[in-house]
């Protein structure tokens, strides 16, 4: 039984932080479909196209029918635990800080022998099931779970290691004012976060929900406003420190393309805030959240972006939006190599239009605020780094993967 | 006037016997805008980028970049910024007169009425009373009503409520008043516009644009320190920026006052 995580203690300011150590993480070219599979949560091996034969670890050719074409699919994860030993003594550093330290080998269902992580619910002769998930270098690994659930197993040291559970941490939401920040600030008051700060611009300003954000016992409001580098530095400065979790929910949707329908004013306006907005909690919080990678089982943990899915791919109806929002996912993936050596995990979460009032004249399907603040906890919980909300994103997603030209097309018809 | 007196007036200046009073609000990221309906175009708030501070980026000097609206911070209302002067001679700031942005001051005390009630209206009723203690209200002079806004927090100087804005401005008929009776230059506040927060009811809607600006006289807004002034006798030194075509621009106003 996993041992539930206690509140941890204050931490000790006479003691030094210690600075994140990387796990080793040389993965072949062809081992990175593993990673396309963790970061989206999903469990593919390769499958032989011409014998069928289930290959790991990756490999360019079929062990047993020499065929290259060997395509990663989603399989069957489950399989048996058929022997564990303990680590106790290694030569690398990040298992060094982190012994004793659970692997095993696992037979799946589909045939691989596997050498994996173990959950601390998984006992030898057992069945288990598989995960993919990106360790705190994003590089993908195997960690056996127990078969069925078990109570307080998210706290397991060797599955939170790979997560960015909210349970205990500091979150920073950086807009209150709109529907989907005081949708994520519950969600994550829920999840267990200890602190929930709220940012809120210009707060002479009333705004709609005030008074029922500010009753959640979590919540602590903070002046933020991410077109202003001095408050966003503010902050940094502030409660830089403790903040362990972003999610970026300043928005700014206006329909129109880029040759009609949107003045030069309100595309500097969306630029302003959602590109240079992101790249100034970048400047700010991503240097002291790279240092606190390794900072106890509260060690700063992730970023999340959320995305318009139109960021993939242009949707003319919301042009000059979509093309900011690319800005957006562009800037993500230096952000993601940047955080990678405090292991802070940058999360996209993408989503077509939203039940709010911007999107108010599309017709459903449209994603809740709640809905999606479900999906980002959701994707902490799995330590997700890409995550598709509602139909229309995973719709866009499925038709991107098939044929992009004729995407573009239809969304501009 | 000579240059002996320009000059003896210069030295009253640094001797003190004319005392200079800052009218103006200072810049900040956080001092309130006009708020309009969110799908309207927007004017952009008070913003400042380091460029560089003793740093790799400039190493013995210190700057910044700007941004914000022609009408951000203590600013002046040109007569092109309303519909009703779209179409005047010298209606932007880079055309008007020089000389119009010196110009003396009648200061309408309300601030005891605008504490009472937010949406206090200045009438013309309330100018007579005025001009009965303080004398006529001279021509080619700004009218400032004095509301004491400027020392309240943001959020009581922006006042929104769930029906916009509340806080004092003047009645149409007293803005007509002072154009046509008065022949004032401008008219001058303490609050984010020229108009009362609810003048969007008003007949016409926002009276001192409409009728200052279509009578090519200016506006002056977020100004503080009005409670320093005397009721008349302070001379107003307001020179907004000069942009092309400009509508207004934020600017460092400050009134010369006799200190007798």
């Amino acid at each position: 039984m996993t041992t539930p995580l206690a509140r941890p203690k204050r931490k000790n300011p006479l003691a030094r932080t210690r600075l994140p150590s990387a796990p080793p993480s040389p993965r072949s070219r062809t081992a990175q479909g593993l990673t396309a599979a963790a970061a989206e949560g999903r469990f593919t091996l390769q499958v032989c196209a011409e014998c069928q034969t289930v290959v790991y670890p990756p490999r360019d050719a079929c062990p047993s029918c020499l065929s290259p074409r060997l395509p990663f699919k989603d399989v069957d994860p489950c399989g048996m635990l058929v022997s564990e030993t303990t680590v106790r003594v290694t030569s690398e550093t990040y298992f060094r800080e982190r012994v004793p330290w659970r692997v095993g080998m696992v037979k799946l269902d589909v045939g691989p022998m596997v050498v994996t992580h173990l959950h601390g619910d998984t006992c030898e002769g057992a069945r288990v099931r598989l995960v993919l998930k990106l360790d705190r270098r994003g590089a993908p690994v195997m960690l056996a779970l127990p078969e069925q659930d078990t109570p307080d197993m998210a706290d397991d040291p060797e599955l939170r290691e790979l997560t960015c559970d909210p349970k205990f941490r500091r979150v920073l939401i950086t807009d209150g004012r709109n529907a989907v920040g005081q949708a994520m600030a519950r969600a994550c008051a829920e999840a267990g976060a200890t602190i929930v700060f709220v940012g809120i611009a210009d707060q002479w300003r009333p705004f709609p929900g005030d008074a029922a954000i500010k009753a959640i016992a979590q919540v602590e409001i903070v002046p933020l406003d991410l077109t202003d580098t001095d408050s966003v530095n503010e902050l940094a400065a502030q409660n830089g420190a403790r903040i362990d979790i972003i999610i970026n929910t300043a928005e700014h949707v206006r329909a129109g393309g880029v040759t009609e329908g949107t003045s030069l004013t309100s595309a500097r306006e969306t630029m302003e805030l959602r590109y240079l907005g992101l790249m100034r909690l970048a400047q700010a919080f991503g240097p002291i959240m790279r240092m606190r990678g390794a900072d106890g089982v509260i060690a700063a943990a992730a970023i999340v972006n959320l995305l318009s899915v139109y960021a993939l791919t242009n949707w003319p109806v919301y042009g000059v939006v979509s093309a900011v929002e690319a800005a957006c996912l562009s800037a993500s993936q230096s952000l993601r190599a940047e955080l990678r050596p405090g292991g802070i995990k940058v999360v996209n979460v993408f989503s077509g239009p939203l039940e709010t009032e911007w999107y108010q004249t599309l017709p459903p399907p449209k994603v809740a605020p709640a809905a999606l603040a479900k999906a980002v906890i959701e994707a902490l919980r799995h330590g997700l780094e890409e995550v598709y909300v509602g139909d229309v994103a995973q719709d866009i997603r499925a038709r991107l993967e098939v044929n992009p030209k004729a995407l573009e097309r239809e969304l501009g018809e | 006037m000579n240059t002996a007196a320009l000059l003896s007036f210069a030295k009253a200046i640094s001797s003190g016997a004319v005392r200079v009073v800052d009218l103006t609000q200072t810049l900040t990221p956080e001092f309130p805008i006009i708020a309009l309906p969110p799908e309207l175009g927007q004017c952009a708030p008070f913003r400042l980028e380091e460029i560089s501070r003793y740093n790799e980026r400039g190493p013995a000097w210190y700057w910044n970049n700007f941004s914000m609206g022609e009408h951000t911070g203590t600013h002046f209302d040109a007569p092109i910024h309303w519909v009703s002067g779209k179409d005047l001679p010298n209606n932007a700031v880079d055309t008007i007169v020089a000389k119009n942005f010196i110009a003396p001051a009648c200061v309408v005390d309300c601030s005891k009425e605008s504490t009472a009630d937010a949406d206090f209206v200045l009438t013309v009723p309330f100018l007579e009373a005025w001009e009965g203690k303080h004398g006529r209200i001279d021509a080619g002079s700004w009218l400032f009503l004095r509301t004491d806004w400027s020392k309240r927090d943001a959020r009581g100087y922006a006042n929104l409520k769930e029906d916009g804005a509340h806080t004092p401005g003047p009645a149409p008929e007293a803005v007509k008043w002072l154009v046509e009776e008065r022949d004032v230059l401008g008219f001058g506040t303490e609050t984010i516009g020229t108009d009362a927060g609810q003048a969007h009811h008003f007949v016409p809607p926002f009276p001192a644009h409409f009728y200052m600006h279509g009578k090519g006289r200016y506006g002056l807004q977020c100004m503080a320190n009005l409670d320093l002034l005397p009721p008349k006798g302070a001379v107003i030194v307001a020179a907004p920026l000069k942009i092309r075509q400009g509508s207004g621009s934020p600017l460092r106003v400050l009134a010369l006052i006799a200190a007798e």
